[in-house]
C-alpha cells in the first residue's frame, strides 16, 4: 500500500479536536491537505457524504476512505504511520491507561469545563466544582511528568489539548478562574510545554482570534 | 507464572458483559466477582481498583487495574492476542470497528437509558431515538452475518449486551424490536449461539425485573 497518498484533512479553524488530528500529521511528519469547513454557517456536500452520520469535522481521507471522529483518527494514523513519533505506548497496560485518560479527558472534564466558563448560571456552580475534581485527578495523573506522555508528547496530551490552550483562553474571555498556576502548578507547567512545543506552537490557532470568538459567544447569550 | 484475572461485574451491565464475552472468547481463566450492591455499597477492592469512577466492569490484571469496558476489550485483544483476534488487522478496518464502538457508547448508551427512565413525550422522543440509531447500525451490519464480517468480533462484542435488555426496552418503551429491526434481531440470535454470549448475558426477565425495581427505587413508574 503507498502510504505517501494525499492526506486531506476536513477541519474547522478554532476545533480542538480538528487540531488534536493536525497535531499528530505534523508531529509524525505526514503531509496533508487541509480544508477549511465552516460548520456552523454550512456544512459542505463532501462533509456530508464523508461522515453521514455525525457530520463533523474533523474527518481524515486517505486512500479514498474517510475516517471520522479526532481520537479514533489518531489511533488509525499511529497505526498506519508506525515508524515516526509513537504517539501511543507499546505496552499494552500502558496503551490501555492512555486511552482510559483520553476518555476521561474527552468525555468528563472538557464539557465539564466548557460549561464552568459558559453554562447556564443555575448549572454553572455544579460544573465549577466538577472542573475542579477533573483538574485534581489530571493533575495526580501528570505528577513530575513533563507531558502525561513522559517526556514525549502521547496520546493523553493530544487528547487535553483544548485544557492546556482553549481553556485559559475561555477563562480569560469569561472572567472565571478555574485553573490557575496556584491551584493546579503541574497542569500549568504542563500546558505551558505543550503550547510551547515548536510543532505544537504552528498547528494552534491565533489567540487573538479565539479570544475574540469565546467574548461573541459568552456575551451574546451567557445562558446558553 | 501463570495470569491473574478478575472481573469485578454486576450482572445486568452491558459494559460488564463485554469484558466478559471478550474473555470467554479468548479461552481465559479469570475470577468472576459479583459487586453485588454497586449503587450503595461498593467494595473496597472497586474502589481502590478504579477510583477515578469507582465503577464496573473492572478487569484487574496481576493485580493491575484496566477501567472502561471498550478499553479493557481492546486490552484483551492486544494482551491475548493469538487467539481470536477482535479488531481487524487491516488500519482502516480497525478504525472503522473503533468508530462503531463509539458510536454505540455516545449515542446508543444514552438513549437507551432514557427509554426506561422517561415517561410521555420525553419517552416518545427517546423511543424515536433509540429505533433510529438501532436502523442505522442495521444498516451498517447488511449483509454481513456479525458486524466483524465473517467472524465475531469487536464491535459484536461492543453492542451485543443490549440484546437481553431489548425485552425490556419493548416493554417499557412499548414498541416492537422486531417489526422495527428485525435482521439486528437476527444478529442477536445468531450471536446467542455462542458460548461466549450465553454465558455473559443475563435473562432478558431478569433483567425486566431489575428495570421495574430500579423504576421503584428512583420514583419512575
Amino acid at each position: 500500500m503507498n502510504q505517501e497518498e494525499q492526506v486531506q484533512l476536513l477541519g474547522l479553524w478554532g476545533s480542538p479536536f480538528s487540531k488534536r488530528v493536525e497535531m499528530v500529521l505534523k508531529l509524525k511528519g505526514i503531509p496533508y491537505e487541509y480544508i477549511e469547513e465552516d460548520v456552523y454557517v454550512q456544512k459542505s456536500p463532501m462533509l456530508l457524504k464523508l461522515n453521514p452520520i455525525h457530520r463533523k469535522v474533523p474527518v481524515l481521507v486517505h486512500q479514498g476512505k474517510s475516517i471520522a471522529e479526532s481520537l479514533v483518527i489518531v489511533e488509525y494514523i499511529e497505526d498506519t504511520w508506525k515508524t515516526s513519533y509513537p504517539i501511543l505506548p507499546h505496552d499494552p497496560y500502558e496503551r490501555s491507561m492512555a486511552r482510559f485518560w483520553a476518555k476521561y479527558v474527552d468525555d468528563k472534564v472538557m464539557l465539564t469545563l466548557w460549561k464552568a466558563c459558559l453554562g447556564p448560571e443555575s448549572e454553572r456552580e455544579k460544573m465549577v466544582e466538577e472542573a475542579y475534581e477533573g483538574l485534581k485527578c489530571l493533575e495526580k495523573e501528570l505528577g513530575d511528568k513533563q507531558f502525561f506522555g513522559g517526556e514525549t508528547i502521547g496520546f493523553i496530551d493530544i487528547a487535553a489539548d483544548f485544557i492546556a490552550y482553549w481553556f485559559g483562553i475561555a477563562q480569560e474571555a469569561s472572567g472565571v478562574m478555574i485553573m490557575t498556576g496556584e491551584k493546579f502548578p503541574k497542569l500549568q507547567r504542563w500546558s505551558e510545554n505543550f503550547v510551547g512545543n515548536s510543532i505544537i506552537k504552528e498547528v494552534l490557532p491565533p489567540k487573538q482570534k479565539l479570544l475574540a470568538l469565546f467574548k461573541a459567544q459568552f456575551g451574546n447569550d451567557p445562558s446558553k | 507464572m501463570e495470569d491473574e484475572v478478575i472481573l469485578l461485574h454486576f450482572w445486568p451491565s452491558i459494559f460488564g458483559m463485554r469484558t466478559m464475552i471478550a474473555l470467554e472468547e479468548k479461552g481465559v481463566k479469570y475470577q468472576y466477582r459479583e459487586e453485588e450492591d454497586v449503587m450503595n455499597n461498593k467494595t473496597p477492592l472497586l474502589l481502590e481498583m478504579n477510583p477515578v469512577h469507582k465503577k464496573i466492569p473492572v478487569l484487574i490484571h496481576n493485580g493491575k487495574p484496566v477501567c472502561e469496558s471498550i478499553i479493557q476489550v481492546q486490552y484483551i485483544d492486544e494482551i491475548w492476542s493469538d487467539k481470536n483476534p477482535f479488531l481487524p488487522k487491516d488500519p482502516y478496518q480497525r478504525a472503522q470497528a473503533l468508530f462503531w464502538a463509539d458510536f454505540i457508547e455516545k449515542k446508543l448508551c444514552v438513549c437507551g437509558r432514557r427509554v426506561w427512565t422517561t415517561k410521555g413525550e420525553e419517552l416518545e422522543a427517546a423511543n424515536k431515538e433509540f429505533i433510529e440509531l438501532l436502523k442505522i447500525l442495521q444498516t451498517e451490519l447488511g449483509d454481513k452475518p456479525y458486524f466483524g464480517g465473517n467472524k465475531f468480533g469487536f464491535v459484536d462484542i461492543v453492542l451485543i449486551g443490549f440484546y437481553c435488555w431489548f425485552p425490556a426496552y419493548e416493554k417499557f418503551g412499548n414498541f416492537s424490536m422486531e417489526s422495527e429491526c428485525s435482521e439486528l434481531m437476527a444478529w442477536g440470535k445468531r450471536c446467542m449461539q455462542r458460548e461466549s454470549v450465553t454465558k455473559s448475558l443475563p435473562d432478558p426477565e431478569r433483567v425486566i425485573g431489575y428495570v421495574l425495581h430500579l423504576k421503584k427505587l428512583y420514583g419512575l413508574e
